[in-house]
């Protein structure tokens, strides 16, 4: 059972559970003293990262392709410029 | 001898790290990649929509998401997050013949934790219904519904996914199609996370 626990997949798991807790906690009014456009913009980042450390080491495409994982990173860039483009220019 | 066997060994271990290292593999069948990218492009679709929505009326928006309760919301993500380790640890055991054995226990425990995410949405629901809230109340409760309501369809097919992946578990020697099958349906339930991971902030929290 430890080999199969013993993997960065857990550590990261650990990351993202810590990760949900701060945009959480930025979300609720006490986020940035108020302030909400700079505390959604982490708030955006916070989740996109948390989507890349998904597909790279829960769907492992870490280790895929070269073509598949530049698909999925790319997907991670333009869902990033996508999400705070429209949230400050829509 | 002793150290011709050392060296020989540490050959075999610099070759073996060598090859692993450029080894690089689709996990699932590079089929499934089409269907992944074809449902997170439509919800983006969805969540560029909702966003220009947002635009035309942020007050709306800011203050019907109020009403929301983000505790759920966040528990929900830590729910998705922790049947996906399991998932990740179902598919690691498959790989090893020694480890097989806790493939489908760990693959069921995955589907039992994902299963909590449907409960307790089926109670958010039953709040805000109970509140007099629905999809007709105004156009930030319908994307509510709308969106939460599409992502917890694809949690139910991604339980069943799993079920079935849990039967496959249980063969003591899968075959490599075997093998690609499971990654593959892991994939889809790793990629329900990665949605709702978006979902949440975007609906729950940004303002």
């Amino acid at each position: 059972m430890r080999s199969v626990v013993r993997t960065n997949a857990s550590l990261i798991w650990l990351l993202l559970c810590a990760l949900t807790i701060v945009s959480w906690a930025l979300g609720t009014n006490h986020g940035f003293g108020g302030h909400h456009l700079p505390a959604s913009l982490v708030i955006f980042a916070v989740a996109v990262f948390k989507v890349r450390l998904v597909g790279l080491y829960f769907m492992e495409l870490k280790m895929a392709p070269r073509v598949l994982r530049g698909l999925f990173e790319g997907y991670c860039l333009g869902l990033f410029g996508l999400l705070t483009a429209m949230f400050v220019f829509a | 001898m002793t150290d011709v066997i050392g060296l020989s060994r540490s050959a075999d271990d610099a070759d073996r790290n060598a090859s692993h290292a450029v080894q690089r593999h689709v996990p699932g069948e590079p089929g499934i990649w089409v269907l992944l990218f074809g449902d997170m492009l439509v919800f983006t679709v969805l969540f560029t929509v909702y966003l220009h929505q947002r635009g035309a009326r942020p007050e709306l928006f800011a203050e019907s998401q109020g009403a929301l309760n983000r505790a759920l919301g966040a528990t929900n993500t830590l729910v998705l997050l922790t049947s996906s380790i399991l998932v990740v640890f179902a598919t690691r055991a498959l790989r090893r013949p020694e480890l097989r054995y806790l493939a489908r226990p760990l693959t069921l425990a995955g589907a039992l934790v994902g299963a909590c995410f449907v409960a307790i949405k089926a109670f958010e629901y039953h709040e805000k219904i109970a509140a007099g809230i629905t999809p007709s109340t105004n156009e930030f409760f319908m994307y509510y519904f709308v969106l939460t309501g599409l992502h917890l369809a694809h949690v139910i097919i991604g339980l069943i996914v799993l079920t079935v992946l849990s039967t496959l578990a249980r063969k003591p020697e899968p075959t490599k199609t075997h093998i690609a099958f499971f990654e593959g349906g892991a994939c889809f339930w790793h990629m329900v996370d990665l949605l709702w991971i978006v979902i949440f902030p975007l609906i729950f929290l940004v303002r």
